[in-house]
């Protein structure tokens, strides 16, 4: 037991740091660790102005073109889950990735590592889901690669997908964001990460659950034609709404006040997450996406929207990087990012 | 969602608010003895809803908080051992142990996996009949039966490769320790809710009796926390000291027998250490001598070295209720969920990670 006199802990400290010194799952859990290995080991390294905005895809300007680009890989266990697969995920992910942008999401490549042993059948199931995933976004697959590692050596499919789209109005991003926007959420949360867990591993539980995967384009696309002057949108994948809204509030230096009870969360995800002791606010979606917009715009943007979207918060004029919630009682709390992994409770 | 809107009623928060309000006269010091209730409270801003006179200190009911340095330092070692398939609750994969967490482990190459029952763990040294499944049974009363269970099908199917590393605790005994300490504020306390349902209350009614302290019965949703606030201070103000249940949609008198029952066939009271705390007479279990095969430091010989606590760290006073987390020198700077130096930082029971998480910059 220490005593309670301060000493020169930082000295002394007992624990290694292996968060520092070696790779943790947590550095590719989407929260603060995520963050810190961009900062820390990307960023210099790539260092160019495009990166630096820190988008869920670059904008590039060639020949005078308007075009984003970006890359996403693929790694769910198990393949195949209730509502979806690693396909659909695959085509959704980094479609979405470049409607976040802004931008028409036209051309994507493909990139498969396979392991050894893989059934085919299982295969053509999810290339069959990427076709459709392809069809249904409006986008073409016009390039690719396969490697096969060793049994053993993957979990069955790892796919990587990079996309090109065209900007054709403003583009979307953190710097756009005002005091005073409106937060709107396009739709439930959590339901993708608890339909994962429901059917992984030793943590099966029966529940109507299904993933949201799905192309948030056509979404994007209706804001744009009814005139919603879009500021910022990001799609709310590993780390959930709170670590979207925390990048988001700590690239502009904008507090975020956000409203438990406005926050739309389906009853049986509720129920799985009290069971299992997780924070909707941190599971992962695969087809929901913050939009940053005018206020003015927020009632016009949300009839745009498929029913389920809702108006969440706003932006205020406070220059501080934090989330901050009003609980459904009326009480405050921050909102940080997720730190480590979120884990199952002991009771 | 029912069971859980009703609890989380803003309505009648304000009710019981401007009740509590109405009902005291002078300070008093409570205790919520689970970090569950901690968390409740500091997720929810609950405490914008108290009169300044009533302040709630956080208790030792994080289990894994209390499970002492050696038992980490233990299940660090176990783990690593290569005929080893280590299974845990997820809460105690980032506790902090001397030098290594079981997340550390995980990243050496142990084969380190997350259950939520100890079931499972019995059913994968079912599946894997080549490898030693060792299961973490930390926990209070709450997590005892279904521990006590797993024991005892593993017993019952012959499992010659299924073992328990048991860090039991149990909460009577250590409220007493604390009314013991003469550091002790607690005026009130309230009590446990899970626990209770499992062990009922009656247990609760000598420490009332003893200590001339109240003790209510209580849930983990807003409205729980603040009706057993409400019955506590009652009891203050009218000089009473007794149990009351205010989670009875859940707790009985009895509580559940039959999980007792369970616990009774294969664990024994016996003392333990908590950790930041010490030891406490009769505060925990262990296994009995007919499922003694079934303990991990008996099949697997351990010499670990010294243990090493971080000397800045103010846990123990945290759990005692002594110290609010942010009164830590190291809260937030040298200390946060990434780079733990106590487990009150990293458990989702844990009042330092509740005030990390939900309270930072926000007082």
């Amino acid at each position: 037991m220490a005593g309670e006199t301060v000493k020169n802990f930082a000295l002394q400290c007992p624990v290694e740091l292996p968060s520092d010194q070696r790779i943790v799952m947590a550095h590719g859990a989407g929260g603060r660790l995520t963050q810190r290995l961009i900062e820390r080991v990307f960023l210099p390294a790539f260092a160019n102005a495009p990166l630096e905005e820190r988008h869920d895809g670059a904008l590039i300007q060639p020949n005078g073109a308007r075009l984003a680009f970006t890359t996403d890989s693929y790694v769910v266990k198990p393949l195949i889950f209730p509502g979806g697969n690693i396909g659909d995920l695959a085509v959704n992910g980094t479609v979405n990735d470049l409607a976040m942008c802004g931008a028409r999401p036209l051309y994507l490549s493909c990139g498969f590592i396979l392991e050894e042993g893989l059934p085919m059948a299982t295969l053509e199931t999810v290339v069959a889901s990427m076709r459709a995933a392809a069809l249904t976004a409006g986008v073409q697959i016009v390039t690719g690669d396969t490697k096969v590692v060793d049994r053993g050596k993957g979990d069955g499919i790892y796919i990587n997908t990079s996309g090109v789209g065209v900007v054709e109005g403003p583009f979307t991003s953190p710097a756009r964001v005002e005091p005073g926007d409106a937060i709107l959420l396009s739709g439930d949360i959590a339901s993708h990460g608890v339909a994962i867990l429901s059917v992984r591993d030793g943590l099966e539980f029966e529940a109507p659950i299904v993933s949201d995967t799905r192309e948030l384009w056509s979404l994007v696309d209706a804001l744009f034609r009814a005139g919603i002057d879009v500021h910022c949108l990001r799609d709310c994948t590993r780390g959930g709404v709170s670590s979207a809204l925390n990048e988001v509030a700590q690239a502009r230096s904008l507090m975020h006040q956000i409203e438990e009870s406005a926050i739309p969360v389906h009853d049986a995800v509720k129920g799985a997450c009290e069971l299992l002791g997780l924070d909707p606010l941190y599971v992962a979606n695969e087809g929901r996406f913050v939009a940053w917009i005018p206020a003015a715009q927020a009632a016009e943007a949300l009839r745009v929207l498929p029913e389920g979207a809702a108006s969440i918060g706003v932006v205020l004029d406070k220059t501080d990087p934090l989330v901050v919630m009003r609980s459904r009682i009326g009480g405050s709390r921050v909102v940080d990012m997720l730190s480590g992994e979120q884990l199952p409770r002991i009771c | 969602m029912k069971y859980l809107d009703e609890y989380r009623d803003a309505a009648l928060v304000q009710s019981l608010s401007a009740a509590i309000r109405s009902a005291v006269t002078r300070p008093w010091t409570l205790m919520e003895v689970c970090g569950g209730q901690t968390h409740s409270i500091l997720k929810s801003g609950l405490e914008a809803f108290l009169p300044p006179q009533v302040s709630l200190v956080h208790g030792p009911g994080c289990p894994v908080c209390v499970t002492p340095i050696e038992l980490i330092d233990k299940a660090v070692a176990l783990a690593l051992r290569p005929e080893v398939i280590f299974t845990s609750f997820g809460d105690m994969l980032r506790v902090p142990g001397s030098a290594h967490s079981l997340f550390d482990a995980k990243c050496e190459g142990a084969d380190v996996r997350i259950v939520y029952s100890p079931l499972d763990a019995v059913r994968l040294a079912q599946s894997n009949p080549d490898r030693q499944v060792i299961f973490f049974a930390v926990g209070f009363e709450t997590t005892a039966p279904a521990n006590a269970m797993a024991v005892f099908q593993a017993s019952k199917l012959g499992l010659a490769n299924f073992s328990v590393l048991v860090a039991h605790v149990l909460v009577p005994p250590a409220m007493a320790a604390l009314l013991e300490s003469p550091q002790s504020r607690v005026q009130g306390f309230l009590a446990p809710g899970h626990v209770c349902t499992v062990q009922g209350y009656e247990e609760y009614v000598p420490l009332a009796e003893r200590y001339r302290v109240p003790i209510v019965v209580t849930g983990f949703e807003p409205v729980d926390i603040l009706e057993g606030t409400l019955l506590c201070v009652r009891q203050l103000e009218e000089g009473r000291a007794e149990v009351e249940n205010q989670y009875s949609r859940v707790v009985r008198r009895e509580g559940n027998v039959a999980a007792q029952r369970m616990v009774r066939e294969v664990f024994a009271v016996s003392p333990r250490t908590w950790r930041g705390i010490g030891e406490i007479p009769q505060s925990g279990l262990q296994l009995r001598d007919a499922y003694r095969g079934f303990d991990a430091e008996e099949r697997f010989p351990l010499s670990i070295g010294a243990v090493r606590e971080p000397e800045v760290c103010i846990s123990g006073l945290v759990l005692q209720g002594i110290r609010k987390p942010q009164e830590c020198p190291a809260f937030g700077t040298a200390c946060t969920p990434e780079r733990p130096l106590g487990a009150p930082m990293v458990s989702s029971e844990g009042a330092c990670a509740a005030y990390y998480l939900y309270g930072r910059r926000n007082s």
